[in-house]
């Protein structure tokens, strides 16, 4: 820019005056989103390890003689229960209703709770049955994949317990209804990551 | 028996023969270590600095301070790394004729891995974060990143890492398997010591540390530029900050999932890579390098940015292509993804794989030639100032031009399958990793030592450090590529054919050049800070700079800028000198700024604490460490009183005091 161009334009602001020294958007949400990515990818590791391994019995029990699929319906539906609850708490959240949100968010934690039960069911029987994360590469993956997921689920359940203290101390705070926006993306990657592994682990595994 | 079981109960696997004191090298280390760190804690104590050390350091989210703890971090393990290479070097020059040299093949082993391990995870990266940390958020014309407290956690989760390195050096050994702790080789059946469990639990500690790092970069880049830096109006290393970062996000994940997974093969007995039961190793070697390549341009892209801002600073003209510029660096990111299986072209995936990958590859030289380019037109009729930063950008364009063509030649999978773990491809990525990442470095902290600290590096010994590294890379590397290309192997301790010594002897030479560069910088740093007075900068542009860094004082008031900037040309500090800008004479108002925490640190030291009882099967303290990081990681989210105000008249002082002759 040479300085004749500067003289004869309008006059430039080159600093903020009037600015308040807040940072009002420091991009919470977006870092968020952007970890879950991160996550998926994760999951997009441990999804690819068991597609490579999904043969791999080693003479060890396969997907028919395993799985359950009445059982893991139920657990599907409990799950995508819990996604709507979890939405239902944000709308309360929106609507500035503390005690449903709270109502809400129990009754995801209940459910997500239920899920994890279900499954530490499911695991705890094939272990019974020697189909252990030790016994095929098949297993190792099966195991992994699944509890990944569950330990997620599990760690998901522990935040809402904390939100629902933080809640009743401070009520739908700014910084808690930040918060809350946080977990249910959480959540609901979370229901996403199970649609996945549904599919590609119990379905396509019966087929 | 009893006691033996209690023993085991309560120290795992540790017992008095985990630590090396047979070992007449280790001893000697460790008491060099220990002294010097007796020495560090009573110069501490002496001059009562351990409430300084916390408050204003340790605690600290302030994006500059985490730069600079970064970089330290980053020099410090550099003298470790370095030390590893000098000690493969000797044994390497002796190891001929019949002599064992002075290294058996386990200790050798843990030294070559233990080298790679710690210039990647503990020397390049901490140095790239630091830098990047500490002047993106100035060029930006932010007052910190987006997240502060994970800034800090990030740093010292790194630190836990490198920290869980070192102790392997004393208690029990490191991983034999190589840099990447490959399998089959750090199977457990293969290795029931504890060296992979350490290599995986400091890298898993560091990896989380640097995923969260990229997360709060990408965020701060993308939320938070100063009003009118517009995408196209970013400096070229926020650029190349961004892609890097972006890059890091995607390719983490991957790395932490390929070691979760060998974790659960060595702790629980599962087959993901075992030879048996359906196991497959390859699928180890996919997923490190999966995140392996591109790491290397995670690390070298912010390093193209500081060449790219040096070279116009110092050419005085504005970067030449800097749209193509930014294009060849999106190119680039997007490229490094899709070339990871060149890495073992051997592994028999076939010819049209191979080639797939083969081609990939060679397109990204395209895209990098366009940046020499971009320089080199920069530098052509420009007003060039061969100041120290300078020249490393010259001896990088030389320097890497060939690391460049090496690798292209490698990348044909023909030649491959004969160069293939041979020294040519080490000589090749030390190439550019030195030619290329550490020049990049060098530059980078000359350029903007003066902003961090307020004087500039001495010349004199910036020039022996410069030469040393310069003519010692040249003659280090050189011989390696011969000894490659008449097909040596990497990893080898000793050899039979005595016509290859003298390769060896002038390799060893050559790192013993570089030594003198090495000690030419740690002198220089004392140097300049003795003669600080007359390196002095008061203006806080020494070098006629042209991003918004060069704006504030040197160095910079804790909260950046006292007026946000705002932007209206790429150059935007020149753009505002050009004009005749001045500093506004209105009242100062007051700023929002993080508030220091502890939490970061605690945090680290409880995860530094986990890894090293996982790594000797201490159950308990490991559980104890888990509780302990879930409890004060769930507590520090009951504190909402993260920030607090700057009242106008804190600011005034603390302009005043900087104020010097910044305009």
């Amino acid at each position: 820019m040479s300085q004749s161009v500067a003289d004869t334009a309008a006059p430039l602001e080159f600093y903020q005056l009037e600015d308040d020294g807040v940072v009002h958007d420091s991009g919470t949400l977006l870092g968020f989103w952007i970890y879950l990515m991160s996550d998926a990818l994760l999951f997009a590791t441990v999804f690819a390890t068991f597609g490579v391994l999904s043969s791999s019995f080693a003479g060890g029990p396969g997907p028919r003689e395993l799985f359950d699929l009445g059982l893991v319906a139920v657990n599907t539906s409990i799950l995508l229960l819990s996604a709507l609850t979890c939405g239902l708490a944000m709308i309360s959240m929106q609507g500035g209703r503390l005690g449903a949100t709270q109502l809400w968010l129990a009754v995801t934690a209940l459910l997500g709770m239920a899920f994890v039960g279900i499954e530490l069911h499911e695991f705890s029987e094939m272990i019974a049955e020697g189909a252990t994360p030790q016994r095929s590469g098949y297993l190792s993956g099966f195991f992994t994949l699944v509890g990944t997921h569950g330990l997620h689920v599990t760690f998901g359940v522990i935040w809402i317990a904390v939100m629902l203290v933080q809640l009743r101390q401070r009520g739908l705070h700014q910084e808690n209804r930040r918060r809350l926006l946080c977990l249910s993306m959480f959540w609901h990657f979370l229901d996403v990551i199970w649609i996945g592994v549904f599919t590609f682990v119990y379905l396509l595994g019966m087929l | 028996m009893n006691d033996s079981s209690l023993a085991r109960l309560v120290f795992g696997r540790l017992t008095w023969e985990s630590f090396p004191i047979h070992e007449p090298i280790l001893v000697w280390t460790f008491v060099v270590v220990a002294l010097l760190g007796i020495g560090l804690v009573a110069a501490v104590s002496r001059y009562r600095l351990w409430g300084w050390l916390w408050r204003e350091w340790l605690t600290s989210v302030d994006h500059k301070k985490i730069g600079i703890m970064y970089i330290i971090l980053g020099i410090v393990m550099l003298l470790r790394g370095f030390a590893d290479a000098v000690m493969m070097r000797l044994q390497q020059a002796m190891a001929f004729g019949g002599s064992e040299g002075y290294l058996d093949a386990h200790h050798y082993d843990q030294i070559f891995s233990a080298h790679g391990t710690i210039m990647i995870f503990f020397v390049a990266i901490p140095l790239i974060v630091g830098i990047v940390n500490y002047v993106m958020p100035l060029q930006i014309g932010a007052r910190d990143v987006a997240f502060p407290f994970l800034n800090s956690l990030s740093l010292w989760l790194t630190v836990a890492g490198a920290l869980l390195v070192m102790v392997s050096l004393f208690v029990g050994e490191f991983s034999r398997a190589g840099w990447l702790n490959y399998v089959p080789v750090a199977n457990i059946e293969n290795s029931p010591d504890t060296g992979p469990d350490y290599y995986l639990w400091a890298l898993q500690i560091a990896g989380v540390g640097t995923t969260l790092s990229a997360i709060n970069m990408v965020t701060t880049i993308i939320k938070m530029r100063a009003p009118g830096m517009t995408m196209m109006r970013m400096p070229v290393f926020v650029w190349t900050a961004l892609c890097s970062n972006v890059l890091a996000i995607a390719i983490f994940p991957a790395l932490t999932a390929a070691f979760a997974m060998l974790m659960l093969d060595r702790y629980i007995g599962s087959n993901f890579f075992t030879n048996d039961l359906g196991g497959n190793p390859m699928m180890y070697w996919n997923l490190v390098w999966v995140w392996g390549h591109p790491e290397v341009y995670v690390l070298v892209l912010p390093v193209f940015g500081i060449y790219s801002e040096v070279t116009s600073t110092f050419c005085g003209k504005r970067l030449f292509g800097y749209s193509s510029m930014v294009y060849a660096t999106v190119v680039i990111t997007i490229l490094s993804y899709l070339v990871w299986l060149h890495h073992f072209f051997t592994m028999g995936s076939g010819a049209s794989v191979n080639s797939f990958f083969g081609i990939a590859t060679m397109v990204i030289a395209i895209p990098t030639g366009a940046k020499i380019f971009n320089w080199l037109f920069t530098m052509y009729r420009g007003q060039i100032r061969f100041e120290l930063p300078m020249m490393w950008v010259v001896a990088f364009m030389l320097t890497f031009v060939v690391g460049g063509m090496t690798g292209v030649l490698l990348a044909v999978p023909p030649a491959d399958f004969v160069l293939h773990n041979t020294l040519f491809l080490v000589a090749h990525f030390h190439n550019v990793i030195i030619g290329g990442v550490v020049f990049g470095l060098f530059a980078g902290m000359y350029y903007w030592f003066p902003k961090a600290f307020g004087f500039r590096m001495d010349p004199f010994w910036g020039k022996v450090t410069f030469w040393g590294w310069v003519i010692g890379y040249w003659l280090a590397w050189t011989p390696i590529y011969v000894a490659g290309l008449m097909g040596t192997t990497r990893r080898v301790r000793l050899f039979e054919d005595p016509d290859l010594r003298i390769w060896f002897v002038l390799a060893l030479i050559g790192a013993l050049i570089i030594l003198v560069g090495i000690l030419g910088f740690v002198i220089q740093i004392i140097v300049s800070i003795r003669n600080r007075k007359a390196l002095r900068d008061t203006t806080g542009d020494p070098w006629d700079g042209r991003t918004l860094e060069w704006s504030t004082s040197s160095p910079p008031p804790f909260y950046n800028f006292a007026f946000t900037p705002i932007v209206h040309d790429q150059d935007a500090w020149y753009d505002m000198k050009s004009r005749g800008v001045r500093r506004p004479a209105v009242e100062y108002r007051p700023i929002h700024m993080p508030r220091n925490t502890g939490a970061g640190v605690i945090l680290s030291a409880l995860a530094l604490v986990l890894g090293f009882a996982m790594v000797w099967y201490i159950w308990w303290l490991a559980a104890l460490a888990f509780v302990g990081l879930l409890a004060v990681a769930i507590g520090h989210t009951f504190n909402y009183h993260r920030d607090y105000t700057v009242s106008p008249q804190e600011v005034e002082r603390a302009e005043n005091a900087a104020a010097g002759g910044v305009p």
